[in-house]
């Protein structure tokens, strides 16, 4: 029986780029901003690094395919690099694969590094997606909207909620984001909104308006670990661990078969069950102190509050709009602003919410500055709700 | 001029029309809303702003019109899989590639199918009908279908409609059989249409009508109705598609039909849909028709094709029109007919330039799953899914190679999840999609065909039909799939 890699790798050292309209720079620029920031962070030398995975989802917007974009933006001395891509959960397969090594013991200290230039495309939203083979006969080019809608009408009607109530409940995610964002200078969209110029805002794909839907950014994100020990041999005192790193893919289900309801993300129950367990959490909603979970869309992070155990099922709605996932609520949610406006660089998202969480546990998120934060959770979705990868982390205080 | 006796031939056996299918698209162009349009520059319009024609939407073309048709004509045959399937149009997509094997794998007719395009003038529908009902043995299913694009502000703009018909022929206890038919094979020139070319050019109507239909068409009418051994006044339906107005009771008084039974050209229902027109006609009036009545059929172009017909005890004729003909909702908007034509480029934004290549051979390993509808069943736990597979998804099963063809295209289905997407680059939209659960509780995430916004909704049965799913203008090359379309209330 594996033991899972609870408090098995220590991450000393992280850095995130401004998210955002980067239109001067270029993926090199971004990297090395979130590289810089990490290495001062971690108090090492670049060439300390042994290995590094690079995470970039869409090679062809500016940033080249293989590991060599990495290798080669930031001068590493030949040392093992390696690019994976697993959609919107690129950035947390980046991470997973720094932390797998360090823990195999084949590297001292690896580098996860995620980056994204995806206002290169000449319109807002994110690219059309490139073609397959097969799959293109038969289903429909959805956009990243349309494919996540589906999951409103199904939870209407699966749970009975009416259009209104899912609306404001959506509305009142987006509107907290904002509110979030507004306190972090590294997010896209800083901007302060109101409930009704979410429901005023035109219709992308019904029901999501343009307020339900992600911001669309440029940015960069990278985690430098290690073990425990080198971290306290690097002079950490407050040691931050991976407490957990789950990844369920789906396998077809949920698209040909019939035992899902439409209205949930299978994989993020999956993964998040593995999770708890992994991390030895027996009860999330007293156990997590913060999660920022993909909320490409509102509906997305609604949906989510059940399928991660930490809503009812039905009830998530309500929970939000009481305020549950508020700053100030019982299990804060996107306190950095989330994909909505701290921004959604694909292959740099999933790092960027580990990078928060771990922001908050060593108590330098500034403004926006929880009272209390020694564990937290981060999830990172990549696809359709009907076929998705879900990646999970949860991090925390070593010995919490 | 050729004449056939029919009764020599077809009297012995049973060969005749065994089922008929009709397809009319769900939109109808509002005339009215055309001439509007062209009022600036061409106001003699006006005359003929009455009524709708039918309008194929943009995911539909001669291919999948025919298929629909065929689809109606094969589910009212009950007889076996034919052996032979013509397809009738002068507007098929495609000028190589079988466009009637398109259709027949779309039908999921067996592979050992003798299958031809004809086309060639305006009588392609009702030459392949004699040739048809003349032939022996095997059953034969023919398909004839029209979407015509003619110039903005011609009198055809008004008078075309697009739709199509099938009959199926073959031995067997037929509706209707041959008693015998004529064609005369000329060079008459009233209109033309050069290959690859939108839009026809044509001359004035008045020696159209005093040079061609007028002295062309009775005769061959006479040699039909000699060669059945009928009467003319014996006709009881006579089945013209109206070229130029006012011809039919011209042609009936010429050649003794009583005038009473021309049969109605639908003008204000759909207009003349070309070469599928005598058939479209033809099915409507064998829908109506009661036994031992005599249909005669009069085609015009390059030449002109005259069948007598008798129908038999099967013709149990309804005084209500066929359900095809009453379905349809109005469009009015004149500028989403042109774009739907290609006659304005409209700016789409980026989103649309995706580039839609096909692999070929992507393409052919898949022509059951994506023509046929053809997923897979398994054989050890009967759980149908959508592509075939492997391995068994269902999670309890999971066997291997177990799998058989399992058609879905005429399982009862209804929504399970959509959306309206603004987004994504569609000819028409919003783009409507979302996931359809089928009875047998296989699931497909699909588009939406033929349906509003106010349509789609949780539950809502669907039907599938058979549509364009993407074009590559770069190449020339259109691929199709099935759509599902709500159950509307009829007349919606």
């Amino acid at each position: 029986m594996a033991n899972g890699i609870r408090d098995r790798v220590a991450i000393v050292g992280m850095g995130c780029s401004r998210f955002g309209e980067r239109w001067s720079d270029n993926a090199e620029d971004l990297m090395l901003e979130a590289l810089s920031e990490a290495l001062t962070d971690a108090g090492i030398e670049r060439n300390k690094i042994e290995a590094a995975w690079l995470g970039v989802c869409l090679e062809e917007n500016n940033v080249g395919k293989t590991a060599g974009p990495l290798a080669q933006g930031l001068r590493l001395p030949y040392i093992a690099v390696t690019r994976v891509e697993n959609a919107c959960a690129t950035g947390t397969e980046a991470l997973r694969g720094a932390v797998y090594a360090v823990a195999s013991g084949a590297y001292d200290i690896a580098l996860a590094l995620g980056v994204e230039k995806l206002k290169d495309t000449g319109y807002g939203g994110l690219p059309v997606r490139t073609r397959g083979v097969v799959a293109d006969l038969w289903l429909p080019n959805a956009s990243a909207p349309g494919a996540f809608a589906q999951l409103a009408s199904a939870y209407q009607a699966k749970y009975g909620v009416s259009y209104d109530d899912l609306k404001q409940a959506m509305a009142h995610v987006s509107v907290k984001s904002h509110d979030n964002a507004a306190l972090n200078p590294k997010a896209h969209l800083r901007n302060k909104i109101t409930i009704d110029d979410v429901l005023k805002a035109p219709t992308v794909a019904e029901p999501l308006g343009l307020y339900d839907c992600s911001g669309v950014s440029d940015g960069a994100a990278c985690a430098i670990v290690t073990t425990p020990e080198i971290a306290r041999e690097l002079g950490k005192r407050d040691i931050v661990t991976v407490k957990s790193l789950q990844l369920a893919v789906s396998n077809g289900e949920e698209a040909q078969f019939s035992n899902w309801d439409g209205a949930s993300v299978r994989t993020a129950e999956v993964a998040a069950a593995k999770a708890y367990r992994e991390a030895g959490i027996a009860d999330p909603r007293e156990a997590l102190d913060l999660i920022e979970v993909h909320d490409c869309f509102s509906i997305t992070e609604l949906v989510l509050m059940e399928n991660l155990g930490l809503s009812d099922p039905g009830r998530a709605p309500f929970d939000i709009l009481e305020g549950r996932y508020d700053r100030n609520g019982k299990i804060p949610c996107q306190v950095d602003g989330g994909l909505k406006c701290f921004g959604h660089p694909i292959g740099a998202s999933g790092l960027r919410m580990v990078y928060e969480v771990y922001q908050q546990i060593l108590g330098r998120a500034g403004e926006r500055q929880l009272p209390k934060a020694d564990i937290g959770l981060t999830q990172n979705l990549g696809g359709h709700p009907h076929q998705n990868v879900c990646a999970i982390s949860i991090i925390g205080r070593l010995g919490a | 001029m050729n004449t056939n006796n029919g009764a020599n031939i077809g009297a012995a056996t049973d060969r005749g029309i065994l089922a008929v299918g009709a397809y009319l698209p769900r939109l109808r162009l509002d005339r009215k809303s055309v001439a509007a349009g062209h009022r600036w520059m061409a106001p003699g319009l006006r005359g003929l702003a009455q009524g709708v024609r039918s309008m194929a939407n943009w995911d539909e073309d001669a291919i999948t019109m025919a298929v629909e048709a065929g689809r109606r004509a094969l589910a009212a045959a009950q007889a076996p899989a034919p052996e032979m399937l013509t397809l009738a149009s002068t507007t098929l997509p495609f000028a190589d590639r079988l466009n009637a094997a398109v259709v027949a794998s779309a039908l999921s007719l067996p592979k050992a199918l003798a299958a031809s395009d004809c086309g060639g003038s305006l009588r392609a529908g009702s030459s392949a009908l004699i040739r048809a009902l003349q032939g022996s043995g095997g059953q034969q299913l023919l398909i004839a279908s029209e979407r015509r694009i003619p110039r903005p502000a011609s009198t055809a703009e008004l008078m075309v409609g697009d739709g199509a018909a099938a009959l199926l022929v073959g031995e067997g206890e037929p509706i209707a059989r041959l008693l015998g038919s004529a064609s005369l094979t000329a060079d008459f020139v009233d209109h033309f249409r050069e290959s690859g070319r939108d839009g026809d050019y044509g001359w004035e109507e008045r020696w159209v009508r005093d040079e061609g239909l007028s002295k062309l068409v009775p005769p061959v009418v006479k040699q039909a109705l000699q060669a059945a051994g009928v009467d003319a006044n014996r006709i009881d339906h006579f089945v013209m598609p109206e070229k130029l107005r006012k011809v039919g009771p011209m042609v009936a008084k010429k050649v003794g039909v009583r005038p009473e039974t021309i049969v109605d050209p639908l003008f204000d229902r759909c207009g003349d849909t070309g070469a599928a027109h005598p058939l479209l006609m033809l099915a409507r009036t064998l829908a109506k028709a009661g036994p031992g009545q005599t249909i005669l059929v009069v085609q015009f172009g390059s030449g002109c094709d005259a069948l007598v017909l008798e129908t038999t005890d099967r013709a149990t004729g309804s005084d209500t029109e066929p359900a095809w003909l009453d379905e349809g909702q109005v469009e009015t908007n004149y500028l989403k007919y042109l774009s739907f034509t290609g006659q304005i480029e409209l700016e789409w934004g980026m989103r649309a330039e995706m580039d839609n290549k096909t692999a070929l051979s992507a393409a052919w390993r898949a022509e059951e799953t994506v023509h046929g509808f053809s997923g897979g069943r398994c054989g050890e736990c009967g759980t149908v899914q959508f592509p075939a597979s492997r391995i068994c998804v269902n999670p309890d099963c999971g066997a291997v190679d177990t799998q058989q063809p399992y058609r879905l295209a005429d399982e009862p289905a209804k929504i399970r999840s959509f959306t309206c997407d603004w987004l994504s680059y569609k000819p028409c939209p919003p783009f409507m999609f979302g996931h359809v659960e089928f009875a047998n509780a296989a699931r497909v995430l699909m588009e939406f065909a033929d349906c509003d916004p106010a349509d789609l909704a949780v539950g809502v049965p669907l039907d599938m039909v058979f549509r364009i799913k993407e074009v590559d203008p770069m190449r020339g090359f259109r691929r199709y799939f099935w759509k599902a379309k709500p159950q509307l209330k009829a007349g919606e």
